[in-house]
């Protein structure tokens, strides 16, 4: 039965691998050579020099784990390209030794998501499980994201979600080693650190006087081991200033370059249309110099009639969203909500975060994807925000030799979604009406608001995607993403509305 | 992998893994596998194509481009002609009107978006991102439009009697055609548009509308002129029903005129004169270009390497021999067919006449293996095992063309996606008497077959041929796929005569009682 089992599970990833191998020649990001660049640096360069080379304007910003990953990676990287790991000849290097090689890392480093769903789904019964296989294995994100635009978040989600499943087993001293680990090697996951440690501090910690302090002893000295392994050799360089000061570039903007679909474009918008409306009525307001959108420049972020929001702010917001969640996990941690508040701190981190990008809503989608098999209500929601989610991701690949990829992804994942929820709440009658040939009715149904909502979608590409080149040509050219982020941004935030309700019910 | 559920009762009724995908019904999941299949096609797309950066011929896909150039710039008249404005020496169209008309459709595409591709004369050897990406949309949006949704008739025509628990696979295996993905949407051609309407003929033959069938035969024959590999299969059996009928004449008559009905309103343009006629005629059937080119794995070019054909006869004699030699491999089909029709046995014949003609008949391409190949994914529930091995021998008889191409790796993960689809849920079969498992030597042999083909794919990649035998690996490649495409043959004309054994006994049995 297990062997089986296993079976399915690596199908499920071949099949995916066959997809990932086809998407090597497909439009790369600047993110290709940054990963590039950073196998030059951890090859070439010894320890000391990581982080504070500047020979590519491609910095290494990661934690250290990362770097050390990058390294392991140069090693192979070198035997297949010795060019590829040169500081100087490797800059912008795009042979097809390079390509297929970074590719084919990302396809290999995905074994951990595997690895992260086979733990999840041990004690899970058949359909559910294939139906989180499917969602997690074959999420369209995941595969735009890391196989087309390039990165490696399904290496890095396969670490969380084992952690999560080592949670979910009880045993939460791996469980919080692991979160270490993850953080250790991307510090955004950190956003989720407050659940963590009020849960591991309620459940693992709070077992009476001698064996709580016993345990906490524990959690605290693993934790700080793997910080250790991670920034000891910086500390003892004396470079740990240097280290943080990568890690957390504040001289962003609060947006990135494509707007996220979160709180603050709400918030933008509001100003925009406040400052323009106060102006029409003749009150003399500043027009901002510099753009939310700032990239690699820029340190304040420009509101003309709105408080100004520092990068404090977005962090007190977020703790304050997080809250709920966090009360909820005192009074009563159980393993099995654990996924659920995870996925709850990264919605917040999402909407609410300082230089948030839209890659990040794969930190939520894919945790979800673990409750969304759990009851009607979770499939419904999910059902709606892994497609707005995905869609969100659509500018990321905007060269039109992707566009009929992206939109057969997203169409393919509906339907797969569509299909595998309604077999999953198929009555009994219907199970049996299937044995005999005929269709089945199912509970599965989208109400009319979610429904319209969707169509919606439909509307906002044909306007961004078609309406507006043909009409507008190149003026506006801002117009159809802040159409899109907007969009998407009613869609997440309904999310976090009804996790925030689900959790506190 | 059907899986048993835990029902109480003890009975252990298997709950296949994939029922989820089909059971909203049939339609359902083939649009959800289509559009899977789409995302391949896209993502192969993505590849070069044939003649990429090679001046001053190019390839299969520059012949495209010049026929939109000829045919959006020219009248419809001058097109199967030589002039000053149509050089036919450079890539001169060779297939029948209907294509000319897809690529005049088309030229006005591109014309609309990128008028640099198809502008006379200076247009040649034109190369550009957008340039590809619309000619690559055009074939996708022919491969949607018409091979798609014939394979849904045939789905739906084909299993309307049948358990609905594999009709998922066979979807995927009609749509997932390796073959048809690499050359179409890889190397760049336009099979899916005549395949695809030979395939609504065969589905309107299991219907029963014969009509419909002579139409899109003749409309799949006027696009390229290899779909008349079937033609045996289709007369055959035509005729065979027709010689049931109370008034044979009369239904012979029907469709006869439904025929040449169809073939006057396609080739209204060259019917004018008979030179006209002739002309087009001309160019289809090069038979300058000798028995065989390249290293193709039927009779005439494996066998060339003991008898060479072309130094020991004139080519008017190998026509003939050819020719012979084509007929008399597809006549125990049509036989069969004439005197015993039967759906299931009209797709055997399909298969075995297609398969005869790959095999004996003159001037046949690597990409004619289409043609077997095609029929073969129509009947793979009924033939799952030796279906398995043909498509490995199919996809290995082109392997020296996709290489040409740069295409190795869309060549390798197609090969992964069909063994995978393939054994997500292996068809059950029923043990029949003739098995060529039976025989002592085959399930060695085939093994063996295997090894010899693994090694072959390794050493075509990393060895460099003699200076002696620049082609001596294509020759091995070629030997190895033809020895497995005779052992199919002769097992699948021999399973469609044993139909005819069963419906005799059958017959002797109801009489009886």
């Amino acid at each position: 039965m297990d062997g089986d089992r296993r079976h399915l599970l690596l199908w499920f990833f071949a099949a995916a691998t066959a997809v990932k191998l086809l998407l090597i020649p497909s439009y790369r990001s600047t993110d290709f050579e940054v990963h590039r660049n950073w196998l030059a640096i951890t090859h070439s360069l010894p320890l000391s020099e990581w982080y504070f080379d500047e020979t590519s304007q491609w910095t290494l910003d990661y934690p250290p784990f990362f770097a050390y990953f990058e390294r392991f990676l140069s090693l192979f990287a070198r035997l297949v390209d010795p060019k590829i790991v040169d500081l100087r000849l490797g800059l912008d290097y795009s042979a097809d030794s390079v390509v297929y090689f970074q590719r084919i890392t990302v396809i290999f480093s995905d074994l951990s998501l595997l690895f992260g769903v086979y733990r999840l789904t041990r004690k899970v019964e058949p359909l559910r499980r294939n139906l989180i296989c499917v969602l997690v294995v074959w999420s369209p994100g995941l595969l735009m994201v890391d196989h087309v635009h390039f990165q490696y978040n399904g290496f890095l989600l396969g670490w969380l979600l084992l952690s999560v499943s080592f949670l979910q087993d009880g045993r939460d001293l791996i469980g919080g080693f692991l979160f270490a680990v993850v953080l250790c090697f991307k510090h955004l996951f950190a956003v989720a650190a407050p659940v963590y440690f009020v849960y591991l501090l309620r459940h693992y910690c709070w077992a009476g006087l001698a064996t709580g302090l016993r345990r906490l002893v524990a959690l605290g000295s693993v934790v700080v081991a793997v910080f250790a392994a991670a920034f000891g050799p910086f500390i003892y360089n004396g470079q740990i200033q240097q280290v943080i000061s990568r890690m957390f570039p504040f001289g962003r903007g609060l947006c990135h370059a494509y707007w996220a679909p979160n709180f603050w474009v709400f918030y933008i918008i509001l100003d925009k249309g406040l400052a323009f409306t106060l102006r029409k009525l003749g009150f003399d307001v500043q027009v901002p110099s510099a753009s939310f959108t700032g990239g690699l420049v820029g340190d304040s972020s420009p509101f003309a009639v709105l408080p100004q929001i520092t990068p404090l702010t977005t962090f007190v917001m977020v703790l304050l969203a997080i809250t709920p969640c966090l009360i909820k996990a005192w009074k009563k941690p159980q393993p099995g909500l654990v996924a659920r508040w995870i996925a709850y701190a990264y919605t917040c981190g999402f909407l609410f975060g300082w230089h948030v990008h839209e890659k990040a809503s794969l930190h939520f989608t894919i945790p979800l994807a673990i409750v969304a098999v759990q009851s009607l209500e979770d499939a419904k929601h999910y059902f709606l925000v892994s497609i707005v989610s995905c869609y969100s991701l659509f500018p990321l690949s905007y060269e039109p030799r992707e566009y009929p990829i992206k939109v057969l992804l997203l169409l393919l994942h509906s339907m797969v979604m569509w299909l595998g929820f309604s077999a999953q709440y198929t009555d009994e009658k219907g199970l049996k009406e299937k044995k005999e040939g005929g269709e089945s009715k199912s509970k599965f149904e989208i109400g009319c608001v979610e429904k319209s909502y969707l169509m919606g979608l439909v509307l906002v590409e044909v306007v961004s995607q078609f309406l507006h080149p043909y009409f507008l040509g190149d003026r506006y050219a801002f117009m159809p993403l802040m159409l899109i982020s907007t969009y998407c941004a009613v869609g997440i935030m309904y999310s976090w509305i009804w996790q925030l309700r689900k959790i506190l019910t | 992998m059907p899986k048993k559920n835990h029902s109480g009762d003890g009975t252990a009724a298997p709950i296949d893994t994939w029922w989820w995908l089909s059971h909203k019904g049939t339609t359902t999941s083939f649009l959800c596998i289509s559009l899977f299949a789409l995302l391949i096609r896209s993502a192969v797309s993505m590849f070069p194509y044939s003649g990429a950066g090679t001046p001053p011929k190019f390839g299969d896909f520059e012949a495209q481009r010049h026929w939109m150039e000829i045919t959006t710039n020219l009248p419809a008249i001058d097109w199967y002609r030589n002039g000053t404005h149509n050089d036919l020496t450079y890539w001169g169209l060779d297939y029948p009107p209907l294509t000319a008309y897809q690529s005049y459709i088309h030229g006005l595409l591109l014309r609309f978006f990128n008028p640099d591709s198809v502008s006379l004369f200076s247009s040649r050897g034109h190369e550009s991102y957008i340039g590809k990406l619309l000619m690559r949309w055009t074939v996708l949006s022919s491969d949607a439009l018409i091979f798609f949704p014939a394979a849904l008739f045939f789905v739906l025509v084909y299993h309307r009697n049948r358990a609905k628990s594999q009709v998922a696979w066979h979807i995927a295996i009609i749509l997932l055609n390796p073959c048809l993905i690499l050359i179409d949407h890889g190397h760049f051609q336009y099979n899916c548009i005549s395949l695809g309407l030979t395939v609504g003929a065969i589905a309107a033959v299991l219907c029963g509308s014969e009509v419909l069938t002579c139409v899109f035969f003749t409309l799949a024959l006027s696009h390229k002129q290899m779909s008349a590999y079937f033609a045996p299969a289709f007369f055959s059996h035509l005729l065979g029903k027709c010689l049931r009928r109370k008034n044979p004449i009369l239904s012979l008559l029907k469709l006869g005129i439904a025929v040449i009905a169809t073939f006057v309103i396609v080739w209204w343009p060259y019917l004018h004169s008979v030179d006209d006629f002739l002309m087009v005629l001309s160019r289809l059937a090069p038979f300058e270009r000798g028995i065989y080119e390249d290293y193709v794995a039927n009779f005439w070019c494996t066998t060339s390497i003991l008898i060479k054909w072309k130094k020991l006869f004139t080519t008017p004699s190998l026509k003939f021999m050819s020719l012979a030699a084509t007929v008399l491999a597809s006549l125990p089909s049509m036989v069969h067919q004439i005197f015993s029709p039967s759906n299931e046995g009209f797709l055997y014949g399909l298969l075995n006449s297609s398969m005869a003609f790959y095999l004996f008949s003159f001037q046949v391409h690597e990409k004619s293996i289409l043609m077997p190949f095609l029929a073969a994914t129509l009947l793979a529930l009924k033939i799952p095992d030796h279906f398995n091995h043909l498509t490995y021998y199919a996809l290995f008889s082109m392997f020296p063309l996709l290489c040409r191409d740069n295409l190795l790796l869309p060549y390798l993960t197609l090969h992964l996606l069909f063994t995978l689809i393939y054994h997500s849920q292996l068809p059950k079969t029923k043990a029949s008497s003739f098995s060529f498992t039976n025989f002592p030597g085959y399930v060695f042999l085939l093994r063996t077959h295997f090894v010899i083909s693994l090694v072959l794919h390794v050493v075509y990649l990393t060895i460099q041929p003699p200076q002696k035998y620049p082609f001596l690996f294509d020759a091995l490649i070629m030997i190895l796929c033809f020895s497995y495409f005779v052992m199919f043959a002769i097992y699948t004309n021999y399973t469609q005569w044993n139909f005819s054994s069963h419906f005799r006994s059958a017959d002797k049995e109801k009489k009886q009682i």
